[in-house]
């Protein structure tokens, strides 16, 4: 049977990892590939990266981690395609179908739509119909307003005043292949996942579902397991901050006897 | 060691499969044209997307007719995801397409068979294995492969699939039939078991 995903998700600002917290503090971390690299080496599920550079230009501005600078999203995703072999995915910025192809032929199997899916929507139709819905992946940023949860684009500056559940039933049927949910009120806070938001996110969808924003600590991520049917449980800053986190995790999710690899 | 050639039809991510072989040390060409096919000793049919599409490029660009020939001659050939579903003779994804016919049997939608499992079906699945083959060596029984697919493979002879999966039904992991094999989930994508997979491939 099928098991359940447990999946860091990568920050990249100006060819640098980044810890993100509230969208808008950005924490440098490390070189790209060589996270790429610990993060092949801990044999994970799967690596989504979103690239949050605001200025085009990339540069690893600093030389002591002895690697080449790379100048375009272009030779980090082949970079990094070359040490892992688990499902990539890349987003960020992607506006035009050009901006797909560029990503899925530099060695990324899945991109991610968010703000260019909501500006354009026939963008999805469009990358669906050029490579599958399974590598389209909708990356919905939201904040929860009178106890709604309201999509946010831009970074999470703009309010599209569009309910999430909405949203996703119409990327489902525009061609979208999975939804990628990040709760922006949660991000960096490791307060735990917004379960009520996740849960009726999977029941108004036919389409697998990852959760991200907020794990504080492991048991966060069994909570979701166990109290949701999402497909993958993902997050970011948990990984670089807490030793082992990844191996640690898998094991503290197969004792609680939840499917994971 | 022998050359594997992984046909570029121009869909989807072969770079990947290509990344792959070249971690594994494994000689490897990307080949763009069909006539070039010949001068290998087993090719890789990559592919994502949709079946119609597929192999109406493989038409276009030649290759349905190279490929047949390169099987008649008992090459090996490896297929991955839709790569593998396009060796049998016809699917019904979104209608009803011919494929390249060099495993007889159909391939045929999850749907409703699944009942409320998400589709695709997206992730790690682990495989069983119900027949022998020398891709199968070192790989162990109940080892996870990374899956993307909402079609599965149904053979007509029961005996070419060697290791089955369940998603709500059970279903074709991984087939092989003489000198064809074909593997529904990804490999290059796999980590160390999908590299098995790829090195048995090779050392055929």
């Amino acid at each position: 049977m099928i098991k359940r995903r447990l999946i860091p998700v990568l920050y990249i600002k100006n060819g640098l990892i980044v810890r993100s917290e509230g969208f808008s503090y950005h924490h440098n971390i490390g070189n790209v590939v060589k996270e790429a690299a610990r993060y092949n080496s801990w044999d994970v599920d799967e690596l989504i990266y979103i690239d949050i550079s605001r200025e085009k230009h990339y540069d690893l501005r600093r030389d002591d981690y002895n690697v080449n600078a790379y100048n375009s999203i272009g030779s980090i995703i082949k970079e990094i395609s070359k040490v892992c072999f688990m499902p990539l995915t890349f987003g960020g910025g992607i506006r035009t179908i050009d901006d797909v192809s560029f990503r899925i032929q530099n060695g990324a199997d899945k991109i991610t739509l968010n703000t260019g899916a909501l500006e354009n929507p026939k963008l999805i139709t469009q990358a669906a119909e050029r490579y599958g819905s399974q590598a389209v992946v909708i990356s919905i940023d939201y904040k929860i307003i009178e106890n709604q949860p309201i999509v946010f684009t831009d970074f999470g500056q703009k309010n599209t005043s569009k309910s999430v559940y909405n949203w996703v039933k119409e990327c489902e049927n525009l061609g979208a292949g999975e939804i990628f949910i990040n709760s922006i009120d949660r991000d960096g806070k490791a307060n735990g996942y917004d379960i009520e938001t996740i849960n009726k996110t999977v029941a108004s969808t036919k389409l697998p579902t990852i959760a991200c924003g907020g794990a504080g600590n492991l048991e966060d991520f069994v909570e979701l397991a166990k109290q949701t049917n999402v497909s993958a449980v993902a997050a970011g800053n948990i990984f670089h901050f807490t030793e082992l986190s990844y191996p640690r995790s898998k094991i503290l999710l197969k004792k609680n006897n939840l499917n994971f690899r | 060691m022998s050359k594997i050639g992984v046909i570029n039809y121009g869909v989807g991510n072969l770079q990947s499969v290509k990344n792959s072989l070249d971690f594994l040390g494994i000689p490897n060409e990307i080949v763009d044209k069909s006539q070039e096919i010949s001068s290998f000793d087993k090719i890789i049919l990559p592919g994502v997307g949709a079946f119609g599409a597929a192999i109406k490029k493989l038409n276009d660009l030649g290759f349905t007719e190279e490929i047949r020939k390169f099987s008649s001659q008992n090459k090996p050939i490896l297929g991955i995801c839709l790569g593998m579903q396009l060796l049998f003779d016809e699917s019904y994804e979104h209608g009803h397409h011919q494929g390249l016919g060099l495993i007889k049997g159909r391939v045929l939608p999850f749907n409703e068979k699944i009942k409320n499992l998400p589709l695709p079906q997206i992730g790690w699945n682990n495989i069983t294995k119900v027949g022998v083959s020398p891709i199968l060596k070192n790989v162990e029984d109940n080892s996870c492969f990374y899956f993307v697919h909402s079609f599965y493979c149904e053979p007509e002879k029961k005996t070419a699939t060697i290791a089955s999966s369940d998603y709500g039904i059970k279903f074709a992991a991984i087939i092989n039939e003489n000198n064809i094999f074909g593997c529904q989930f990804h490999p290059e994508k796999s980590q160390s078991a999908g590299l098995h997979i790829l090195k048995n491939f090779s050392s055929l």
